[in-house]
């Protein structure tokens, strides 16, 4: 299940999501980015680069998978 | 000092990335398969459930369905697999520049001038872990002193496993093994070895090396030294381009092949696509082979040397439907023909002229086949055709150039 993501990309090529837009229209700002990492998701399915999002308080994982973004969320 | 080498192989590589990307399948028996609609349904791989059904590889979908109902088959993605294959050697990267790959989802390392980052075992284990948190898929890595038993080793515990095979335990676990198991020992080395009583990977060891060279020629001294452990191949520098030694292509027909006709259609697309190849490499060729199966699978190869070298696509096609007129008797229909070429040499070198053959024409030719590959690789294949394929499209309807990525390889370097 992919997501719409706001992202910034800065004059090294960094990227950096901003917010996450659900199916359903609801917007979601990222608080903080914890982590930075290679990782598959096993029970979204999928692999790519994984950032560790607070979200609201909560931990959430977003993935960009060759260029599609998605979420795994944590229990 | 002892090398440290490492094969590390993707288990059920295909199957694998499809059920890391469809969780809902994981639980159930999946393959991998060609597309029946074409005629190319076989199963490619299967994961680790569709395993216990003895479903094999290469055997046809028909069949894996009736050994298991249930059976998901699933169409190949190439893309994504050959991306997986380049992230898994980007993690192997890491350990050192000395990468070998063996197909998309095997690769041999040497890690013997790694030991600022640890021993083999060591890094095998981390390679293992790497592999299957960043992409998800499982490894089998074995670690020994040389290619052979390395290989060995990948398979000898799987999935997810690392398997050590040193000069303390070769012969006691190397050396049960299967013959089968041996690089190189295949169907028919296999059954002629049991016929003299050789079972194992040991036995081939004790036997006297001048028998093994009577019964296999050359190929029995190398089995001595693979399976005593002698084998001293180095594991080639990662981006270190194979040496071509042959480039051909393959297809399975949409329907059987009842006539010359129909194969020659078959053969001017294989031979386009090799001569496009060929020439993309700089190579004149001067021996061409065809293959072809029937629809009971029987393979033949024929191959001829012919007069002079040439890139000529059709100069190629020409020469393999002569030769497959005077190879085969039309007793059964055909479901699978392939063109190719061999004993390359440079085309910036001199090529011989002929007294009774126009040199000039032939460079005219040369540049003309150029075009059409430009025109080709800039418009798409179907840009510009031979009038003698547009008689039957669905037959001539497919492009092996495109189509086929993924060469098989071979073990001994020329």
């Amino acid at each position: 299940m992919f997501v719409d993501v706001l992202v910034r990309q800065d004059k090294y090529g960094r990227t950096t999501p901003l917010s996450i837009t659900w199916k359903d229209g609801r917007t979601y700002e990222i608080d903080r980015i914890q982590q930075v990492c290679k990782a598959a998701s096993l029970k979204a399915g999928g692999a790519g680069i994984r950032y560790t999002c607070l979200i609201r308080q909560k931990q959430t994982y977003l993935f960009n998978d060759d260029g599609k973004w998605f979420v795994e969320a944590k229990d | 000092m002892e090398r440290a080498v490492l094969h590390v192989d993707c288990n059920k590589f295909y199957a694998s990335v499809e059920c890391l990307y469809r969780p809902e399948i994981r639980h159930l028996p999946v393959a991998v398969c060609g597309d029946a609609e074409q005629r190319r349904g076989i199963v490619l791989t299967k994961n680790e459930i569709a395993a216990k059904y003895h479903i094999k590889t290469g055997e046809a979908v028909w069949q894996a369905r009736r050994k298991c109902p249930g059976l998901v088959c699933i169409p190949p993605d190439f893309p994504l697999y050959m991306r997986f294959s380049a992230m898994v050697r980007e993690i192997l990267s890491d350990y050192t520049d000395l990468i070998e790959p063996f197909g998309l989802d095997e690769s041999w390392l040497d890690v013997s001038g790694s030991g600022n980052i640890g021993s083999g075992v060591f890094i095998a284990e981390e390679i293992r872990r790497r592999v299957k948190f960043e992409l998800g898929i499982t490894v089998s890595v074995g670690v020994s002193f040389n290619k052979i038993f390395a290989k060995l080793g990948s398979d000898y515990r799987k999935p997810d496993a690392v398997t050590v095979f040193d000069r303390e335990n070769f012969r006691r676990l190397v050396w049960p093994l299967p013959a089968c198991e041996l690089l190189y020992v295949g169907p028919a080395t296999s059954k002629k070895l049991r016929s003299c009583g050789i079972d194992t990977i040991g036995d081939i060891a004790a036997a006297p090396p001048d028998y093994l060279h009577l019964l296999f020629g050359k190929m029995g001294y190398v089995l001595f030294r693979f399976a005593n452990g002698l084998d001293n191949e180095p594991v080639a520098p990662a981006g270190s381009a194979p040496v071509i030694k042959s480039i051909g292509n393959s297809s399975t027909a949409p329907r059987n092949l009842e006539n010359d006709g129909d194969v020659k259609i078959m053969m001017m697309v294989l031979a386009e696509s090799v001569g496009r190849r060929m020439r993309e490499q700089g190579f004149r060729c001067s021996t061409v082979s065809i293959s072809f199966r029937d629809n009971l699978l029987n393979g033949t190869v024929r191959q001829r040397k012919l007069e002079r070298f040439t890139s000529d696509s059709d100069e190629i096609a020409r020469a393999g439907i002569e030769l497959f007129r005077g190879s085969w008797d039309w007793h059964l229909p055909l479901r699978s023909v392939g063109i190719s070429c061999s004993g390359f040499e440079h085309e910036s070198g001199p090529f011989q002229l002929d007294l009774f053959d126009d040199g000039e024409r032939r460079l005219r030719r040369e540049r003309l086949e150029k075009t059409v590959d430009s025109l080709k690789a800039r418009f798409g294949n179907a840009c510009i055709q031979r009038a003698a394929l547009l008689g039957d499209k669905k037959l001539s309807g497919f492009n092996p150039y495109n189509d086929h990525v993924i060469h098989p390889v071979a073990y001994f370097k020329p």
